[in-house]
């Protein structure tokens, strides 16, 4: 299991594109990855649930993947989280 | 009568009101488990066609860039509905709201959700959509966050295409057929959801007029990506419409008139007509060169205070930025933004500038624009106080670290510092101390910059301007700006209606003074431009390429029509004009002289 944590440096928080776009980049992986904030947790399969969370700027976020492909996950995960700015 | 004007352009159709229908629970319970069967499978099968309906939309969308980081606003040109064989192809940012539509429509959490209340509950699809629907909503509702809220929209969005395809709605898309001749129609609603406004079949539609909503909503933002006038936040002065009232309406100002008399319909009519013959000679102007008929090269760029706006800009037609004034950095803060912060806003600029020159106008607080984080002792006379430069040279941490922002950022693009309110030479020699010190700190981190980053001044106060001579020896370039210019040359404060009138730009001592501005950055061989409100002014065009300048920078949607000016005429022309208004002692005459000349 590898666990990371990233802070959300978009001012606007997790909108819907980079939402989307992590939730469909997710669903490449067997691993099973799950997303933490404060005392929630959620799997990253379901755009409904991240978008609950209400994830503004500057949260701190810990990822949580288990699986076969956890290693590749975790460096797609990294070049995601460092281009959302861009998204 | 008046809503919140949101997207440019007169519109004069009939009206027909789109009523969003209301659906009530059925509160049937399933009896059997083959009916159970039987509701998941419908429900199922409305996901299929929904996503279906949403993937044959986004095929008419053109590929979008990727790059653009939020949706792009305003194209102000008016039109019309227009009698195409095809719809129109949908803006690239709307791909981006259809494709998280699908992504919720096919979420795992919406269907053990709606699987659970058919189960379990024993409830029809129909109930079940509306239940889970309704509760994601509800708790995207609850955020109180703006950018959340507008999550509700999309939510109740995808419910209203379950809904159709599982046959509780009917198709709300308005008639398509108009008789040959007859009037296309107004939409008049209480507001429109994402995928009315993306998916409508705009061919026969004139123009919105919205109950509810501001220039922020999404109705409002497709609006004018798609160039349809529009008003809302029209509220209850809609509530007695009826469908195919005659409705006309100014989406520049928000207007709506409701079955207007005859006399006043011929005169909105003209209206329409003038605006769109400019708009097409105005757009046809979009991709050529600002060139004199002598050949002589004119830049015109456009003053903006956000990202956003640059995309806006460059439609209109812009070389550049003159202008990117950074308040809004600030204001929209309740701390002063990091360096980081700074950075990426001012990165994304130099990134979106398509290698087009973007001049950064450092941080202009103080006088009339306060800021909420930064107490500021009450000021007898603010204008004449605590602004600005002054500001910046004082607070020299404030300043260096927008000074580093700008620089980091400057390997993106290609940038410009411009300093604003300089008064005497003095105050460029210590901001280019710190400058200085701001490219060694970079330096020391091994952080990569542009070292030719020129670092220019604006002539807005009479003293520098009398000394251009001297400042055109240290400035890299000069940015000249007439409004605060023309203020302090006059002694007079335009915001004040006793004395406003004084403020003339075409006052003898103002044109003098901003002709030799013009003249000495020539002599220096340094860029004269000019960001003040004269820059879009079109009396001024000729007089002011006369002076010899060559760059203008205004509001973007101004820069059509001065660039229209430009090409019809010469510098010979234009030398002439600057001659004879050189003449006149008197700012009226001077007005009466160049309005003669432009009629």
């Amino acid at each position: 299991m590898i666990e990371k944590e990233y802070i959300i440096s978009t001012p606007e928080g997790m909108h819907a594109r980079p939402a989307t776009a992590l939730v469909r980049l997710a669903k490449n992986f067997t691993s099973v990855i799950s997303i933490c904030k404060g005392d929630k947790t959620v799997p990253l399969n379901s755009l409904l649930n991240l978008l609950s969370m209400g994830i503004r700027g500057g949260d701190v976020l810990r990822v949580r993947i288990e699986g076969e492909d956890e290693t590749t996950a975790a460096d797609a995960l990294d070049h995601f989280f460092s281009q959302i700015k861009d998204l | 009568m008046k809503g919140i004007g949101v997207s440019p352009g007169i519109a004069i159709g009939r009206v027909l009101r789109v009523v969003r229908q209301k659906i009530v629970a059925s509160g049937i319970s399933l009896s059997s488990d083959a009916a159970v069967l039987e509701e998941i499978d419908r429900y199922r099968q409305a996901v299929k066609s929904s996503v279906a309906e949403i993937r044959a939309l986004i095929t008419r969308v053109p590929t979008s860039d990727t790059s653009t980081p939020t949706v792009p606003s305003t194209p102000s040109t008016p039109t019309a509905s227009s009698d195409t064989s095809t719809p129109p192809p949908l803006p690239g940012a709307a791909a981006d709201i259809l494709e998280t539509h699908i992504e919720m429509l096919t979420d795992p959490q919406l269907d053990s959700d709606i699987l659970e209340q058919i189960q379990t509950g024993r409830k029809n699809a129909i109930d079940a959509v509306q239940e889970v629907v309704g509760r994601f909503a509800g708790t995207f509702r609850n955020m109180k966050d703006p950018y959340l809220s507008a999550r509700v929209a999309d939510m109740e969005d995808i419910g209203l295409r379950l809904l159709k395809h599982l046959g509780a709605l009917r198709a709300p898309s308005p008639k398509p057929s108009t008789l040959a001749g007859e009037l296309p129609f107004i939409i008049v609603a209480d507001d429109l959801s994402p995928s009315d406004t993306i998916t409508m079949d705009l061919r026969h539609i004139a123009g919105f007029a919205l109950r509810a909503g501001a220039g922020t909503s999404h109705a409002a933002i497709v609006a004018r990506l798609r160039g349809i006038p529009s008003v809302v936040g029209c509220g209850a002065s809609l509530d007695n419409i009826l469908d195919n009232d005659l409705l006309v309406l100014d989406g520049a100002t928000g207007q709506l008139w409701i079955n207007p008399g005859d006399s006043q319909l011929i005169e909105l009519t003209k209206r329409q007509a003038a605006q769109t013959r400019d708009a097409h000679i105005l757009a046809s102007l979009k991709d050529i060169p600002a060139l004199t008929v002598d050949g002589r090269r004119i830049r015109l760029l456009a003053n903006i205070s956000r990202v956003e706006d640059l995309e806006d800009a460059f439609r209109h037609g812009a070389e550049g930025v003159g202008l990117f004034r950074t308040e809004f950095l600030f204001m929209e803060k309740n701390s002063f933004p990091t360096e980081e912060e700074q950075f990426i806003c001012y990165r994304n600029i130099a990134l979106a500038s398509k290698n087009n020159p973007i001049t950064i106008r450092t941080l202009d607080i103080g006088g009339d624009k306060p800021l909420p984080y930064l107490p500021m002792p009450e000021e007898q006379n603010p204008f004449l106080g605590h602004r600005a430069i002054r500001i910046s040279l004082d607070k020299k941490d404030l300043f260096l670290t927008q000074l580093k922002a700008i620089l980091q950022a400057s390997s993106f693009g290609p940038l410009k510092i411009l300093l604003p309110m300089i008064s005497n030479i003095q105050e460029l020699r210590t901001a280019k101390e710190l400058f200085a010190t701001a490219k060694d700190e970079l330096q020391q981190k091994g952080i990569s910059f542009d070292n030719d980053i020129p670092f220019g001044i604006m002539i807005e106060v009479p003293s520098a301007a009398v000394i251009a001579d001297l400042l055109a020896r240290e400035a890299d370039f000069f940015s000249i700006g007439t409004n605060d210019l023309c203020q302090y040359t006059m002694a007079a404060d335009r915001m004040n209606n006793k004395v406003g009138h004084l403020c003339d730009p075409y006052h003898p001592a103002v044109l003098r003074l901003i002709s030799f501005v013009i003249q000495q950055g020539r002599q220096n061989n340094i860029p004269v431009s000019l960001c003040g409100e004269m820059a879009a002014d079109p009396l001024a065009t000729l007089l002011l390429t006369g002076m010899g300048l060559e760059e203008f920078s205004m509001a973007a949607p101004s820069i059509p029509k001065i660039k229209h000016i430009i090409v019809n005429n010469s510098m010979d022309k234009a030398r002439q004009t600057l001659r004879r208004v050189m003449d006149i002692d008197d700012a009226s005459a001077i007005t009466k002289y160049l309005q003669d000349l432009n009629a």
